[in-house]
This record gives C-alpha cells, sequence and structure tokens, in this order.
C-alpha cells in the first residue's frame, strides 16, 4: 500500500474552496433571480388596473452609481489588503459600507413614495406585486450583504483582519459584486425594459 | 452444487419471465374486451382519437423493438458471461471502450428520436390546428368545483354535466368545437374515446375539438387533481344522430316547465337559498355558482355522474350531499320532510 | 501504509454513558456520522410513506371502497409523494454522497465541515415540519393539517380562497427549508469535489460516483432555486395579498406549473443521476471489469444534465400550449433518452466478456438495468405529445414514474446499502435473507407496477379516492394493491437484515468485494480521520493497480 503514497511529480494545486463554494452560491442565487425576473417580464402590461410603471417610477440614476462604485471601492479594499495596507482597507471598506447603505436608503425613499403618493402596494395589482419582490429581494440581499460587512469592519477596526484574510474578503466581495450585478438586471428590466 | 445453485437461479429467472408475461397478456387480454371499458383509449371513435392511436401504436412498435433487442442482450450476457468458480481469481480481458460501438449505439438512437418526433409532430399539428369547418357546433365548458357547466352560445342552450352532440358524418363534418374555461381551480376534460385530455384553467381559455363517427354513450372524468371532490366530477357525452340531437336542442331551448301540480314545491325552491345558486329559466332563480337545473330531468344523473337521478338520489342530495359527495359545494339544506317531497316533485317536473 | 489504522498501544477503552454517544451524533460534523444520519433519516421516511402508499392501495383496492375519507385520501397521496421525493429520495441520495465523495477522492472530510451539519438539520427540520401539521394548526373546515394539494400544489387550489387551512402553508415552509439545506449540500459536494482531491486525481481520473455528484450537485442548485423562489412567490400571495397565481388579478396559474416543472424535471434527474453513479461503481466490480467506456460516461452525464433543463413542459402537454411548443419539448424529451440509453449500453457492455458474479448487490443492479430500460421506453411514449395527451394524468404516468422511482432509485439505493454496508458498518449483510428481499421486492414491484400501466391506458385518471365500476379497472387494481403488500414483506426484511446484521453478521475486512476505489484501501468503519496519509494515485482505479502491479490501469489511460 505504500506505493500509493509515494510523492506526486510536480505541484498539486486546486481551487480555493472559498471561492468554489461563492460561485455556487451565486448561481443559486441567479436561479433565484431569474425567476422573479421571468415573473416580473411576463406579467409587465398586464395588470388589470391600478398604476403603471410609466405612470410612477423614477429611475433611480445616482443611487445605482452609488451601489455600483461600491463595487469598484470593495475592489479596490480588497487590493489593498491584499498588499498590507491595512488603512487603505479599512477606508474603503467603509466608503463600500455607506455607499450600499445609501442604496438602501433611496430604495427605502423610492418605496415611500410609491406607498403614499402613488397607493402601490404590493397588493395593489400585478405591477406592484412583481417590483416590489423584485426589488425586495434585490434589497434583502444588499442588506444580508450590508450586515458581513459591518461584522468584517469591526474585526478590521480590532485590528484582527490582516493580509492572511484577504482570502475570506475576497469571497464577500465576490458576493458584492454579484449583488451590483443583479441590480444592473433589475434595473434594466424595471426601469427600462419595463416601462 | 454450483450446478444446483445454477440451476435454481435460472428456474427463479424462467418463473420471473412467465409471470411478466402472463401479466402481459392479462393486461392486453383486459384491454382487448371492449365491453370491460368504455374509456379505453385503444378504442377511438373520433378522427383525432383515431390519429393519435396510430401514432401511439408506431411508437409502441419501435419501443417494443428497442425493448426486445436490449432485454435480450442483457439476459445473455447474464447468462453467458456468469462468473464460473472453476476461474476464480483470475480476471477477464479488462476492456475500457471502443469508440465505433460508442459511435453506434449514439447515432441509431438519435435516428430514432428524429423519426418519432417528426411522426409525433405531424399528428400534434393535425389535431390541434384543425380549423373549425362551417358545420362545427360550438360548446363552452367551464369547469367548476365539482361539476361541468356547458354552454351553447348560438343554440341559447345552458346545461351541465352531460354533454349532448351530433355524430360527425366525414362526407359532411359537424365536430363539436369546445372553449374551455374555468370558474376556480385546475380541470382537465377527458373522454378517452373520443379526444385527448385538455385542461380548464382559469384566465386561459383552451379549445380543442371531439368529432364522434358513431352514435352513443361515452365516458370520461376530470383528470386534473381540482380538491376535494376531484374523483367524481365525471363525464358523460351523448353522441346523437342529427335529429335526436335537434329535438334534445329544441327541448333544452323551452323555458323551465310550469307545473300547476307542483306551485308548493316551486314556491319552497324559490324563496329559500337554492336561487342563489340555481337558475331556472324563465323564473325568478338566476344563480350562477351551481349548476342550471332547467331541465334537470333531462339526465340520466345528478351531482355530476356521482348517482342516478332517481327519486331517492335527489332526496339525499338535496338534504344531506356529503352522503352521496362529502365534501361538494352544494350545502345541506335542512328542509323538513314535507318541504323537501314537495320540492323533489317539483324538480322532476323540470324536463 | 495508508490502509492501516494508526494504533495506539496500551490504552483502556470503558464503556461510556449513552448520553455522551447521542451528544456525539448530534453534534458531529464528520461525513460519515451526517452520511448515516441523512440515510438513517431517509429509511425512516421510507416507511412512514410506504405505509402512506399501503393504505392508498387498500382504498383503491376495488371501486366505491371507503377505507379513508376523501380528504383523508387527498392527504395521503400529497404526504407519500412529497416524503418520498424530498424526505427520502434526496437525504439518502445526500448520505451516500456526503460518506463516499470523500473517501473516494482521497480527502479526510468535506470541504465545509459544519455547513454539512447545518444543511443536514435544516431537512431534519424540514421533515419534522411537514409532519407536525398532522397535529399543529387548524383552519377553516378544519382543513388545516396536513397538506392535501398534490405534491406539485398547483395554483390557483393554493390560494387562500380554495386552502383556507394551513396544508399549503406546512407544505410551503417545509420544503422551503428543506430546499436550502440542499443548497447548502450541493455547494459543499462541488466544493470538495473541486477543491480536496487527493494528489494525482485529475477530474479525469475521479470514480463515476465523484462526477455524477457533482452533475447533481450543480443541477440542484440551478433546479431547486426556482422551487424556492415559487414557493416565495406564493407565501406573498397568501400573506401579502399578492398576485403572482391570482386568475382575478390577471396572474397565471400556468405561471407556476412552468416554475414548478422547471425545478420538478431536473430533479428526478437528481434523482437518479446518483442512482447511476451506483450503477457505475457496482456493475463493474461483479462483472470483474472497469466500466465500458468512462469518458462517454461523463459526457453522457453532464449531456443529461443541460438537456434535462429543457424538458419540463412534458409535465404540461394537457395544457393547451400551442403546437410548436408541444412539438419542441416532443423533441428535447425524446433528446435526453439519448444520452440516457447510452449509459444503459456502457453498462451492458461492462457486463459483456465479464465473469459476473450474482451476489445481492448484482442482482439489484440486474433489477435496475431491466426496469430502467422499461421505464425509459414508457417515458418515450409520455415525451410524444400527442400521445401523452391520452397518457398524461393518468394512471399510465403513475406506473411510469414508479418504474423510475422505486424500480429505479429505489432499487438502486438497495444495491448501494448492500454493497457499502460493509464499508460502513464493518460487517457483511446477510446473503440469504438478501436474495428473498429481493425477489419478494422485484415480484411485488412488477406485479403492481406492470399492471399498473393498464388503468392508465383503459382511462382511469390521477389522484381519484375512488373510481367507477365497470370501467375494467377493479382486478387490475386488487392486483397492483397485493404487490404493494408483498414489496412491503421485502422491505420488511430488508429491514431485519440491516438490524440483524449490524450484531451478528460476518466481519468485513477493508475489502470484502475485491473493489478498485480509494474506500476499500481503508479499514471497515473507517477511521474518523479516513486516510493516515493521503493516498497519491496514478489511475482511475487505484488498488487495481496495486493488486496488478504487472499491468496497471495507468498504462491504459
Amino acid at each position: 500500500m505504500s506505493a500509493m503514497t509515494t510523492p506526486f511529480p510536480g505541484t498539486w494545486s486546486l481551487p480555493y474552496r472559498g471561492k468554489v463554494a461563492m460561485a455556487g452560491l451565486i448561481i443559486a442565487e441567479s436561479a433565484i433571480f431569474t425567476i422573479f425576473v421571468v415573473a416580473y417580464l411576463f406579467y409587465v402590461g398586464k395588470s388589470l388596473s391600478g398604476p403603471t410603471p410609466r405612470e410612477v417610477l423614477e429611475t433611480p440614476i445616482f443611487f445605482t452609481i452609488c451601489l455600483l462604485s461600491s463595487s469598484l471601492t470593495i475592489h479596490f479594499a480588497v487590493k489593498s489588503l491584499e498588499r498590507g495596507k491595512q488603512n487603505t482597507f479599512v477606508s474603503l471598506w467603509v466608503v463600500t459600507i455607506i455607499l450600499g447603505g445609501l442604496f438602501l436608503f433611496g430604495t427605502g425613499r423610492e418605496w415611500h413614495r410609491l406607498i403614499y403618493e402613488h397607493g402601490l402596494t404590493i397588493s395593489t395589482n400585478l405591477f406592484g406585486t412583481s417590483y416590489y419582490s423584485l426589488v425586495g429581494l434585490h434589497a434583502f440581499h444588499v442588506t444580508v450583504g450590508l450586515v458581513m460587512m459591518c461584522i468584517v469592519a469591526a474585526f478590521a477596526l480590532a485590528n484582527r483582519i490582516g493580509a492572511d484574510q484577504s482570502r475570506r474578503i475576497d469571497v464577500l466581495a465576490m458576493y458584492w459584486h454579484f449583488v451590483d450585478a443583479v441590480w444592473v438586471v433589475v434595473f434594466t428590466v424595471v426601469y427600462i425594459l419595463g416601462r | 452444487m454450483q450446478r444446483k445453485q445454477n440451476s435454481i437461479k435460472l428456474s427463479a429467472l424462467f418463473v420471473l419471465a412467465l409471470l411478466f408475461l402472463f401479466m402481459a397478456t392479462a393486461a392486453a387480454a383486459a384491454m382487448a374486451d371492449p365491453s370491460t371499458s368504455l374509456t379505453n383509449i385503444f378504442a377511438p371513435q373520433s378522427t383525432s382519437a383515431k390519429s393519435i392511436f396510430d401514432l401511439s401504436l408506431f411508437v409502441l412498435v419501435i419501443t417494443g423493438i428497442i425493448f426486445v433487442v436490449v432485454f435480450t442482450l442483457l439476459v445473455y450476457s447474464i447468462v453467458k458471461f456468469r462468473g464460473k468458480a472453476v476461474d476464480a481469481g483470475r480476471e477477464p480481458a479488462q476492456v475500457y471502450g471502443s469508440t465505433q460501438i460508442e459511435l453506434a449505439w449514439t447515432i441509431i438512437p438519435i435516428l430514432i428520436v428524429v423519426v418519432l418526433f417528426l411522426a409525433t409532430a405531424r399528428v400534434l399539428h393535425a389535431v390541434q390546428d384543425a380549423p373549425q369547418p362551417p358545420g362545427a357546433i360550438e360548446v363552452t365548458a367551464i369547469g367548476h368545483q365539482y361539476w361541468w357547466e356547458f354552454r351553447y352560445p348560438k343554440l341559447g342552450i345552458v346545461t351541465a354535466n352531460e354533454l349532448h352532440i351530433p355524430v360527425s358524418d366525414p362526407a359532411n363534418p359537424t365536430p363539436t368545437f369546445l372553449t374551455l374555461l374555468s370558474a376556480d381551480t385546475d380541470h382537465s376534460f377527458w373522454i378517452p374515446e373520443l379526444a385527448g385530455k385538455t385542461d380548464l384553467i382559469p384566465n386561459h381559455p383552451n379549445r380543442m375539438w371531439m368529432d364522434p363517427q358513431r352514435t352513443g354513450i361515452f365516458l370520461g372524468q376530470c383528470a386534473q387533481y381540482c380538491g376535494v371532490q376531484h374523483a367524481k366530477m365525471l363525464l358523460r357525452v351523448s353522441v346523437d344522430s342529427p335529429e335526436d340531437f335537434a329535438t334534445w336542442v329544441r327541448a333544452q331551448q323551452q323555458l323551465a316547465t310550469q307545473d300547476e301540480g307542483v306551485v308548493a314545491g316551486r314556491r319552497i325552491f324559490e324563496t329559500t337559498a337554492c336561487i342563489n345558486c340555481h337558475t331556472l329559466r324563465g323564473t325568478v332563480a338566476n344563480g350562477q355558482f351551481g349548476p342550471d337545473l332547467t331541465h334537470l330531468m333531462s339526465r340520466a344523473t345528478i351531482a355530476s355522474g356521482a348517482a342516478q337521478n332517481t327519486t331517492d338520489n335527489l332526496r339525499i342530495w338535496i338534504q344531506s350531499p356529503d352522503v352521496i359527495k362529502p365534501g361538494s359545494l352544494m350545502p345541506a339544506m335542512k328542509l323538513s320532510t314535507a318541504d323537501l317531497d314537495s320540492v323533489v316533485s317539483y324538480m322532476q317536473t323540470l324536463r | 501504509m495508508s490502509s492501516d489504522a494508526i494504533v495506539v498501544p496500551n490504552v483502556e477503552f470503558t464503556s461510556r454513558p449513552w448520553v455522551d454517544t447521542l451528544h456525539e451524533w448530534l453534534t458531529t460534523v464528520d461525513h460519515k456520522r451526517l452520511g448515516i444520519l441523512y440515510i438513517v433519516y431517509a429509511l425512516l421516511f421510507l416507511v412512514v410513506a410506504g405505509v402512506e402508499a399501503l393504505v392508498i392501495r387498500i382504498q383503491l383496492m376495488h371501486s366505491h371502497n371507503n377505507f379513508v375519507s376523501p380528504q383523508v385520501f387527498n392527504r395521503l397521496f400529497t404526504m407519500h409523494g412529497t416524503t418520498m421525493v424530498f424526505f427520502m429520495g434526496m437525504p439518502i441520495l445526500f448520505g451516500f454522497a456526503n460518506y463516499l465523495v470523500p473517501l473516494m477522492i482521497g480527502a479526510r472530510d468535506m470541504a465545509f465541515p459544519r455547513l454539512n451539519a447545518f444543511s443536514f438539520w435544516l431537512s431534519v427540520l424540514g421533515g419534522f415540519l411537514f409532519y407536525f401539521s398532522l397535529v399543529g394548526a387548524n383552519g377553516l373546515y378544519g382543513a388545516g393539517n396536513a397538506p392535501d394539494v398534490g405534491w406539485w400544489a398547483y395554483a390557483p387550489l393554493t390560494a387562500r380562497a380554495f386552502s383556507p387551512g394551513h396544508s399549503t402553508d406546512y407544505w410551503t415552509l417545509a420544503l422551503l427549508v428543506s430546499g436550502f439545506g440542499s443548497i447548502g449540500t450541493a455547494i459543499n459536494i462541488i466544493a470538495t469535489i473541486l477543491c480536496m482531491r487527493c494528489p494525482g486525481m485529475k477530474l479525469t481520473r475521479m470514480p463515476l460516483l465523484a462526477w455524477l455528484n457533482l452533475v447533481m450537485a450543480g443541477m440542484v442548485l440551478i433546479s431547486v432555486s426556482p422551487l424556492s423562489a415559487a414557493q416565495i412567490m406564493l407565501v406573498i400571495d397568501r400573506y401579502l395579498g399578492g398576485h403572482f397565481f391570482d386568475a382575478q388579478a390577471g396572474g397565471s396559474a400556468v405561471l407556476w406549473m412552468h416554475f414548478f416543472w422547471i425545478f420538478g424535471h431536473p430533479e428526478v434527474y437528481i434523482l437518479i443521476i446518483p442512482c447511476f453513479a451506483f450503477m457505475s461503481e457496482i456493475i463493474p466490480v461483479f462483472s470483474r471489469k472497469p466500466i465500458f467506456g468512462y469518458p462517454v460516461m461523463v459526457a453522457a452525464t453532464v449531456c443529461i444534465g443541460f438537456v434535462s433543463m429543457s424538458v419540463w413542459a412534458h409535465h404540461m402537454f394537457s395544457v393547451g400550449m400551442n403546437s410548436y411548443a408541444n412539438s419542441f419539448f416532443t423533441l428535447t424529451t425524446m433528446a435526453v433518452g439519448v444520452p440516457t440509453g447510452i449509459k444503459i449500453f456502457n453498462w451492458l457492455g461492462t457486463m459483456w466478456g465479464g465473469r459476473i458474479q450474482l451476489k445481492v448487490p448484482m442482482l439489484f443492479c440486474i433489477a435496475f438495468l431491466f426496469q430502467f430500460l422499461i421505464a425509459g421506453l414508457t417515458g418515450v411514449m409520455l415525451g410524444s405529445a400527442a400521445f401523452a395527451s391520452q397518457l398524461t394524468l393518468s394512471y399510465f404516468v403513475v406506473a411510469h414514474f414508479h418504474y423510475t422511482l422505486v424500480g429505479g432509485v429505489v432499487v438502486a439505493v438497495f444495491a448501494a446499502i448492500y454493497y457499502w454496508y460493509p464499508k460502513i458498518t464493518g460487517r457483511m449483510l446477510n446473503e440469504t435473507l438478501g436474495k428473498w428481499h429481493f425477489w419478494l421486492f422485484v415480484i411485488g414491484f412488477h406485479l403492481t407496477f406492470d399492471l399498473m400501466h393498464v388503468p392508465g391506458l383503459l382511462g382511469m385518471p390521477r389522484r381519484i379516492y375512488t373510481y367507477e365500476p365497470g370501467r375494467g379497472w377493479d382486478t387490475l387494481n386488487l392486483l397492483s394493491s397485493v404487490g404493494a403488500f408483498i414489496q412491503a414483506i421485502g422491505i420488511l426484511l430488508f429491514v431485519v437484515n440491516l438490524l440483524i446484521s449490524y450484531f451478528k453478521g460476518d466481519k468485513a475486512g477493508n475489502d470484502p468485494w475485491d473493489a478498485w476505489t480509494l474506500e476499500w484501501s481503508v479499514s471497515s468503519p473507517p477511521p474518523v480521520y479516513n486516510f493516515a496519509s493521503v493516498p497519491v494515485v496514478a489511475s482511475r482505479r487505484p488498488l487495481w493497480d496495486l493488486k496488478h502491479p504487472e499491468d496497471p490501469d495507468s498504462r491504459y489511460e
């Protein structure tokens, strides 16, 4: 049986399991979002009553820019961490959280306007149902991401995050990029195609 | 010892094969005898059912051949390549694969798939996209929990559960084209000897047609689980000669009979909750929730086939429907015996 | 020597209090223990759902029977189907994947042991929730207990208007929870296979079981998620006033069907692909030959994985799609039969020219081949949309899918248990009891499900609690019911075998079957760390190379 443990000639390197797992999660989440997007597109123009997208939606350009730039900041945050630049990492990380928080604030403000000024709720009509579900599902994922990032920020401020943890932080960054990519799709479907 | 074990195993295999053969024969016999079933998909009585039947024979022959070939190879390999005690310790030739064989048993199945697909597509198009000829009878079927509403818009008829359609002469076809709607959950309209099934789905109108080639009674039932009494949502189609159909239509077009002898029963009917659900054309009763009862006595069954249309069953149905069809949406009317007698007598005048 | 356990001399082993053992099992993150927990959990539900099936068969023994009420019957078939798919099929296959994949790829555990445990307990919570419905919640009309909407839970039957109690909610919640557990396990399997293989085990040298579980896990990720999404939509409809499937607001019942079957069809491939894996491991060993056409088997499985995502609407052939859509789904459904058929031919090719040993695992494999062939052919019939317009929603379909799930999945699981039980417990299962189990089960299976095709052809629809006499359905149903009881006796013998052999079975040793994959290089049961030193492999059958140094596989790959 010792023949089975002769050393392997050359190097044997396999992908980092954190990244593979996150890729798997992203695939599964993409499938969930796809179904909600399909439902949204299927029901465009089919509401029997109530406000239509054209009447009530305002394109959230500013908050979209916030969210998409947070992808840039998180990317550079991870790069700084890999190079051991703790302070740059922490600042960029906090900026990412702020940008994400701004996006959530913007969503909340839009929903407030839709509900109280236009009377559009999830039970109003097909547009209401599919809009709040899709945007809400995305906002939920943003929230989860922000919570995770705050936990990382807490550890970072306690000086527990160094270059050694950069692989794990990169996995979280992958998730955040995914959330942004989903927003690109949702934005296109809801604010461009759906109107 | 080994030989005895072998023979036991071989005879076990033989017994299993015999059992299978017996069951296949029994099944075939059951299907071939028309008197055992009025809902046999292999006894088609319309053009669409017949074209499906012809296609099914084609598919069965091809799959049958595939089965015989692969099964024979399987049995042969088990028998021929059984390990014998004398070979213990020696391994057979370690063969890893063969590109040629893989190609062969990839290409042949692909060809079979193409053939089956084309044969199917042809029948699909012929059945689903058939144009409606001018002589067609138009029926709107609306599925309810747990009964069928049939409307003939051009003839001004509304009835329930039992469909009357004319036989269709190939020289001068008078098929029946049905528009299928639903008032609540999903249902499915299935008369096996007249057509493949089509679902009735709310907010999703469907269309199907039947051109029965002989007169008679055809049976079927709802095929899509629709709730607690899905099993008793039966269908009864009476295929009539053109004269009989015309007679039936004329009778159905009449308003509800106004028999003086049952005025008491009629009054009870019109002053209790009955009229909330049922329609009797020509009276104040115009409820939409339950079946139209204008010509109740022209039907052989009640409760969508759950019981024969007799006096006793009518009494039970009105008084405690759960005895016949537990969970149906007909409420127990809780009438006094006298009132019940009056109402039943009234119902029995509605020919 | 990687096969030897690390021996610790001169240690006293005193018996531990049972609470400690229980605690250890409840908090384990070891893939082998979690594998056993999954399998035992699933076998329990096999018995529960089996009893549900027996009650169904008693009710259907003759026309107008009233052994159970319609309400109870409708709950029975819903519970039976849902339990068998989600709380028997998925867990038992995840259990085997958990146990075997790390051992077969030379790893010490799964990539994420704690996620593994978490996913298992999520599945348990799902099963518990599902059966809690029997005693919990009372909605209107006392309708608030066990789910009774069918395992597909079609809209709008599941709307508040038509299902006022909580039966739908238990269905939704139990499956949502166990669905997330399944996704967790799938992620774990993929990460393990891609990141934890021992040196030398390139993807092209992995045992087929690892490959097929990789494909299965990928399919879980893509297809369980649509079900979760649809269930979230259903909850929104039922509790937040949403209109996803609300016909009165313009919503679409057909949309639910599409979403459900986009999950539902790949789901059945998720169930059968690990069974193909069992066949691909067991048949070669008992034919004494390597699997015929390893690369083709991998390619065919990947092909099945992709094509099976495009066939779902063959479950909707009666729904009223136009003839072009029906034709498309006919084509894809028939097409997926090609790689499946190729696999059957390759197993045949493995047996061909071999030295077949008819031990109990191989008997079940042969039954699988025979039965899956028939199931595939009735599947071809159902795939032809025009023919299917008669066959769908009838007992022909019920017979077909029981052929694939019982004649395929359950039989393959039996083969796997007889094959790997020695590795897991260190004891052999009794061969005589095994043969009794096999023959009783196979005879009962064929009596029940061969005949069951016929009532379908004679017009008997599905999901009916009773039926009319005079349609030719009575005798056939009676015989089917008798067959069910014969199968039950077979399973009883199986359970007895499992229990007796655990205490009294012959000691198995490392490698009772003279097999070739890495799990047979360690002791039975394996030590908790699997391998004393991480193995290095040079071919697909490392133990063959060791046993036949004059003619190793590495020379031919």
